[in-house]
């Protein structure tokens, strides 16, 4: 007991000595980074001041970021972000729950890959935009058309990520399952997962920035409620600042969406190395 | 044989796939999908006689000028940012932020600023597509190989023969990589932007027909478009595989 | 023990008799180099105080534990890292920085070779950089694929050959730039023994050949010894120059007959010697004042 008291409070300590490190090393360049968004808002604002651009097209920063914060304390802000964030969520979350699975079925037969080649390297370029004619002739403006461009362009995305990992399974472990008499499930279970995660992070990362853009691509278009279609109707209504605004919001959002894909990249990819290492 | 038997992959899941379009269709029932024979005509009739000069043309000539521009620009910024380390640091969370921007949402911004024309689609696209480029060019241009920067300077690499012979080359599977995303985000907004706001091009022709309820010539549009993205994936991987030849034989030799 | 009284020689004074006149010529002088890393606010000596002269025609292998500040003295030297104190000449011209007529043969050849060039391009980049015309480059390029025999692999890109055919690609760009001094980083750390006997003899047929300065860095006694005329036994950091041999085999390196030699044998074990006490004392400084 009082062994493993005793290395619980090392790997307590170890953490503690490298922190310090790491946020010394990082000051530097955190510095900087304020300064190049200070060194922004400055230029931005003596643009919109000086410049060529006839502020009212520009508004300054002094007069947007007041308006980003009071929009915090609107409701029907957060609803146009809850709104966008719902056909983002569900959208991503059907795209990558298919794309695992028909990924793995195609990928596990040799045929199936073959046969399916050349009629995926065709979908897959199609532009999920081309659609919107489509999804608003199906359903108008509502979550359903921006769910059909989200889901067809995640889709492929996260497929192709799919095909790419089952690919990569090593030969040498593939005939360790075998010998090993698992049956199908086990094998996608303990030996393709494992080697699938890191592409599909990969595709799922990429596919939740994709679908941010066209959830926002068909608010405007179609006019499905949310924040592209606020910020359309803030343009259309000459409500300038209202809309430089909004459209701050939605790099933050971006940059959330971003961090939560990253941390969620980074602790599955350390399970999968550290799963690694413990077999080596 | 074997050429064969790669042939009928190649083609069977197409085949049938039209077949069982061809056949749910036969009776002209579904008031959203066309049939494949009136399709082909819509498409033929829109799209190669006026069309093409009218709207396939500047569409394309936008998209094609604005992604040259990315590319170039987005390479040239992304050296420079990522040989010096201070820039980097300086622009990173400024560029982290403005990447994070859905690009779409801009579009009624530039709608106000430029107006509905030409160099606002380009300026667009631009905006949209630079960033995978940058940003991939600024991580392969920092994280070249250490043994590969000492053999440079070893042996006096400087300048322009440095950027030409050592920077580029092992920042471009990065680069690639960057323009592989830049290209569907072109795509993407070429469309979206016609759709939104245009007086000609694909999108703006295609939607137009939406309008009408014309399905047949909607869908034209689509397959167009679809046709487009095909092309230009071809077009990529026929460029990349000449460039990046050796990279692959370098990833193969390695397993 | 007639070697160490060579080696006080050298120390005290420098006449041995018949390599007077190549004494004069020295083409690389390394005088009293430190170099002290700073890291989070604490300092690490890698380097204490290495001196050393290097004279035309040398083939001088510097060997020492692993952990001795060989890879860091070696990257001073280069002019690839600043030493702290101290100062690398060549060629009676101070180095700041890569210096023309330096050459470096890597341990990484994987990595050293630029993978989107052949083996013809990766050794032309340097002549190219010389501004060398194309007529002379051909020449160049030719005659240093021909002296590792690599002639046929000139069209072949470097993953395409195997690990030693690479180092020879490595060796070939070196020599192609006619050096002055050349540098070699543990260069057959990486390959296989049976590969690694071929290099070495490579590596002597091709200092013999051209007339070549070659500093040649290794963990490996028995490498050291066959390749070098002299041998420089370095301490563990802080490193300094603890023990400085004259191997006095015949000129004629062979793998069977030069190993089976008895003097052969007596140079390993002094150099094996002098590597342990470099492990057990850290600074080296008791070995140096021994002598």
């Amino acid at each position: 007991m009082s062994v493993s008291q005793h290395d619980l409070a090392l790997a307590q300590v170890q953490p503690r000595i490298a922190r310090p490190r790491i946020a010394t090393r990082a000051k530097g360049p955190v510095v900087l980074g304020a300064l190049g968004i200070l060194g922004f808002l400055l230029t931005w604002e003596l643009f919109s001041r000086l410049g060529p651009v006839d502020p009212h097209y520009l508004p300054p920063p002094s007069l947007v970021l007041p308006q980003f914060f009071t929009n915090f304390t609107y409701t029907d802000f957060w609803v146009a972000i809850a709104q966008t964030m719902r056909a983002w969520a569900i959208g991503l979350t059907v795209a990558v729950a298919s794309a695992v699975v028909v990924g793995v079925v195609i990928g596990s037969s040799d045929f199936l890959r073959r046969a399916t080649h050349s009629t995926i390297e065709f979908l897959r370029p199609i532009p999920a935009v081309a659609l919107i004619p489509v999804a608003a002739l199906l359903y108008g403006p509502e979550l359903q058309a921006e769910l059909l461009i989200i889901v067809y362009a995640c889709f492929w995305l996260v497929l192709v990520q799919v095909l790419y990992g089952v690919a990569d399974v090593d030969n040498v472990a593939r005939d360790t399952a075998l010998v090993m008499q698992m049956n199908f499930l086990q094998r996608v279970r303990h030996l393709v997962f494992p080697t699938l995660l890191p592409y599909l992070m990969t595709g799922v990362r990429l596919a939740a920035v994709v679908a941010l853009i066209l959830a926002v691509g068909v608010e405007l278009i179609v006019g499905t409620p949310g924040l592209g279609q606020k910020v359309a109707l803030a343009q259309i209504n000459d409500a300038n600042v209202q809309m430089y605004s909004l459209i701050l919001a939605s790099g933050v959002l971006g940059m959330a969406v971003n961090g939560v894909m990253t941390v969620i990249e980074r602790k599955s990819l350390f399970w999968h190395e550290s799963v690694r290492g413990g077999k080596s | 044989m074997n050429a064969l038997k790669s042939l009928l992959h190649f083609v069977v899941l197409p085949v049938l796939l039209i077949a069982l379009w061809w056949f749910t269709t036969r009776d002209g029932a579904n008031f959203f999908v066309p049939q494949p024979g009136p399709l082909v005509d819509a498409f033929v009739e829109v799209w190669l006689g006026e069309g093409f000069r009218n709207d396939v043309v500047p569409s394309v000539a936008r998209l094609f000028a604005a992604l040259a521009i990315s590319i170039a620009l987005g390479i040239s910024l992304g050296v420079l940012i990522g040989s010096v380390e201070w820039v980097r640091s300086l622009l990173s969370p400024m560029l982290e932020f403005v990447r994070a921007v859905p690009s779409t949402i801009i579009i009624p911004v530039l709608l106000l600023v430029i107006g509905i024309n030409d160099t606002m689609k380009v300026t667009l696209i631009v905006l949209g597509c630079i960033w995978p480029v940058l940003l991939n060019t600024v991580k392969g241009v920092a994280s070249i190989d250490g043994v590969q920067v000492d053999t440079g300077r070893v042996y006096g690499l400087s300048g322009l023969v440095r950027l030409r012979y050592l920077v580029l080359p092992a920042a471009a599977p990065q680069i690639f990589a960057g323009i592989r995303q830049s290209l569907a985000v072109g795509l993407v907004l070429m469309v979206t932007s016609e759709m939104f706001a245009s007086t000609d091009g694909i999108g703006y022709a295609t939607i137009n027909f939406q309008n009408r309820i014309a399905i047949p010539e909607m869908w034209s549009g689509i397959v167009l478009l679809g046709l487009i993205g095909v092309a230009m994936s071809v077009l990529f991987q026929i460029v990349q595989s000449r460039v990046l030849g050796w990279y692959v034989g370098l990833k193969e030799s390695a397993k | 023990m007639t070697e160490n009284r060579v080696t006080e020689n050298r120390v005290t004074e420098p006449q041995v008799s018949g390599r007077q006149d190549v004494r004069q010529d020295v083409r690389l002088s390394v005088d009293q180099v430190q170099k002290v890393y700073q890291r989070d606010g604490e300092s690490f000596e890698a380097v204490r105080s290495l001196t050393l002269d290097l004279h035309q025609g040398e083939f001088a292998c510097l060997v020492g534990p692993s952990g001795s500040g060989k890879t860091t003295l070696l990257k001073c030297i280069a002019g690839l890292m600043e030493p702290t104190s101290g100062s690398v000449v060549l060629d009676g011209q101070q180095v700041n920085g890569p210096a023309k007529g330096m050459a470096v043969v890597f341990q990484e050849y994987g990595r050293s070779l630029y993978p989107w060039m052949t083996v013809e391009g990766n050794i032309e980049l340097p002549l190219k950089v010389a501004k060398l015309s194309r007529a002379e480059r051909r020449a160049r390029v030719d005659e240093a694929l021909a002296s590792v025999g690599l002639e046929q692999a000139r069209k072949s890109y470097p993953w395409q050959l195997s690990g030693g055919m690479q180092q020879r690609v490595a060796i070939a760009r070196a020599v192609a730039i006619h050096p002055s001094v050349l540098l070699m980083d543990e260069p057959f750390a990486a390959v296989d023994a049976q590969t690694r006997a071929e290099l070495e003899d490579l590596v002597r047929k091709v200092w013999k050949e051209h007339d070549m300065t070659i500093l040649f860095v290794t963990h490996d006694i028995d490498e050291s010894v066959y390749l070098g005329e002299r041998v420089l036994v370095l301490s563990s950091s802080p490193t300094v120059v603890q023990h400085d041999l004259v191997i006095d085999l015949p000129a004629e390196r062979d793998q069977l007959v030069t190993r089976s030699m008895p003097r052969f044998t007596e140079l390993r074990a002094q150099v094996y010697e002098q590597v342990q006490i470099a492990k057990t004392n850290k600074t080296g400084a008791t070995t140096v004042s021994a002598l």
